[in-house]
């Protein structure tokens, strides 16, 4: 008698939490230093220098936080899935469980999305410390700032389950120089989206980049009286990125259980 | 009750290029041919793993998938437990289709991996909880059980251990405690003694006999002749994904062609002798390959003489002599025209 997939999948999530709870400071530090230390160059020193503008800050913690958590979404599925697949192959005994594939994919994708959100839970506090008062940043819209980064953190978390199947072990270093860092650059995370109109070319273009979603999204629900992209708009973009990024993840994660 | 496997006329072909690191020892290549000519882009190279194996193998039997490197062992271990989709043919374990009810089949089997593959994070034990954890057994029945196997493979005292500080045997162990902990009907075991040393691979013996003797279905591959022959109640023999031949060990002893394998290196081109030897009754089957020289012989002694004559005859010296009784060495060369190493 096979056992529910719910069961397994609770078996899963426990053996993920387990290995991520010990994990979780070195997690951190690898995922959020980058965001923390730009947050202190552009959010405290150049602030205090007086290159930039006082109500930058504001502009710049959400899209932080998009980076913080897309960053840490992304290598939560896809490092391990490179580890997995490529020569640990430790993913063997999961992938003997008694459940559909499609499981174990899924369930690795929503273990990266709680890693996701849990980073950017680690860097408010500590971006909001460094930066001082921001007069627009609000916290009274607690269900949508939990359901844009849910949304955010799943649909980079399904990037990376496409990423760190599709790509091979040794080009990994390549992907996150050619993809993962001028996602970040040009995803809309150091400056409002609608700031671009001054290159109308690129303020087209970087639609195509899902970061620019995470990053205005963020800003829709931690600062709404600063400009943004409209949160419904933003929050149907990233459900269509993340069921995307979902159904080509689990074929290329599929293709790589079962040859 | 129906047949622990069977598979009839299975056929995986791959595409070219391979995925890289999936375990799969260099399947013969297969260059396209007139048939395959219009289907296959000009220089497109497909790797034909398994071309139309029938096995069958009965509950509780110790059964031994003997090849050299890319026979297609792996494959049809990866076929049976789920993880390589057929090209044709059908394969079902405990009467269950491995296409129709993957999940079904995995209830069954336990897999001991090649390479051992334990989840580095967990320590010993850990990998045995989390293990039956994804079968659906609650901690309270797979603590104890987790125990016992870890007593039973003598890893007792390394359960709190983190995976990396076990040997090398101490790891395979542990792989085929995590196989057992769910209680599968069948185990499957690939090349399960590759990289153990003698005494470890004695033990590991000792511990494979015991399961068959609890009644479970074994299911192992393996290019070691005599591990094969120790172990296994059947055999099948199989090269190029196709089967040769498949009996018990001594059946296949008793198949094997008659007399000794004699085995001679020379100094230079051993055509030359084969007019003369071919004129021996004593010697059959002569071949000459270069400078190395075969041919069955019923008494090995005198047929060296026959052998050393006719080298000096032609000029050559022999620089090196082999000689293997008949076994299941000399019938796997006489079937597959190679050794198994």
């Amino acid at each position: 008698m096979s056992p529910s997939p719910w069961t397994v999948f609770g078996a899963l999530v426990r053996r993920d939490l387990h290995v991520v709870s010990r994990e979780l400071p070195f997690f951190l530090l690898r995922t959020t230093l980058q965001p923390i230390m730009f947050t202190i160059v552009f959010g405290f020193l150049l602030p205090k220098m007086g290159f930039v503008q006082r109500g930058y800050t504001g502009a710049l913690l959400p899209g932080i936080l998009g980076v913080s958590l897309a960053f840490a979404s992304v290598q939560a599925v896809a490092l391990p899935m490179v580890a997995d697949f490529g020569w640990t192959k430790e993913i063997e005994d999961r992938l003997l469980a008694p459940v559909p594939i499609w499981v174990i994919a899924i369930e690795k994708v929503l273990s990266g999305t709680a890693q996701g959100m849990i980073a950017a839970l680690f860097v408010l506090p500590v971006a909001r410390l460094i930066m001082g008062p921001i007069e627009a940043l609000t916290a009274s819209h607690l269900g949508l700032i939990v359901g844009m980064t849910f949304l955010g953190a799943f649909a980079f978390s399904a990037f990376g389950m496409l990423l760190g199947t599709a790509i091979k072990g040794e080009q990994i270093g390549l992907m996150f120089g050619l993809i993962v860092a001028p996602m970040i650059f040009f995803g809309c995370a150091y400056y409002p989206w609608r700031a671009l109109a001054a290159t109308p070319v690129i303020q087209i273009l970087v639609l195509v980049n899902p970061l620019v979603y995470v990053s205005e999204g963020m800003r829709g629900v931690l600062t709404p009286a600063l400009p943004h992209m409209p949160v419904g708009v933003v929050a149907g973009a990233l459900v269509v990125i993340s069921a995307v990024f979902l159904f080509l993840g689990l074929r290329t994660f599929d293709k790589r259980a079962v040859s | 009750m129906p047949p622990a496997i069977q598979t009839r006329g299975l056929r995986k072909v791959y595409p070219a290029p391979p995925q890289r690191g999936r375990g799969r020892p260099n399947p013969h290549l297969t260059p396209p041919d007139a048939s395959r000519a219009t289907l296959v882009p000009a220089g497109a190279r497909e790797i034909t793993a398994l071309d139309g194996l029938d096995l069958e193998v009965a509950p509780g039997e110790f059964f031994g998938l003997l090849g050299p490197n890319g026979a297609g062992k792996t494959t049809t271990i990866g076929v049976l437990t789920t993880r390589v989709r057929p090209t044709a043919g059908s394969a079902a374990v405990a009467g269950i289709d491995v296409r129709a009810n993957p999940v079904g089949v995995k209830q069954r089997i336990g897999v001991v991996p090649q390479r051992p593959n334990p989840d580095r994070q967990l320590t010993a034990i850990q990998n045995l909880l989390f293990h039956a954890a994804y079968f659906g057994i609650p901690r309270s029945a797979s603590l104890p059980r987790a125990e016992a196997l870890l007593q039973q493979l003598e890893l007792g005292d390394r359960a709190e251990s983190k995976v990396d500080q076990l040997s090398g045997g101490q790891q395979q162990r542990l792989m085929i405690a995590r196989a057992l902990i769910h209680e599968p009907e069948i185990l499957f075991l690939d090349e399960p003694t590759v990289g153990l040393d003698p005494q470890a691979r004695l033990e590991l013996w000792d511990i494979l006999r015991s399961l068959q003797g609890q009644g479970r279905t074994i299911v192992m591959t393996t290019h070691y002749m005599e591990e094969a022959d120790r172990l296994c109640s059947r055999l099948a023999i199989i090269d190029h994904g196709r089967l040769l031949a498949l009996d018990s060990p001594a059946g296949l002893r008793a198949r094997a062609p008659g007399g000794t394998l004699v085995e001679v290196t020379l100094d230079g081109e051993a055509a030359p002798l084969l007019p003369r030897l071919q004129t021996i009754p004593a010697l059959s089957r002569i071949t000459a390959k270069g400078v190395e020289l075969s041919a069955y012989a019923q008494r090995a002694g005198e047929a060296i003489a026959e052998v050393i004559r006719a080298a000096e005859q032609a000029g050559r010296l022999p620089l090196d002599i082999r000689l293997t009784p008949p076994s299941l060495e000399t019938l796997f060369v006489s079937l597959t025209g190679r050794k198994l190493d």
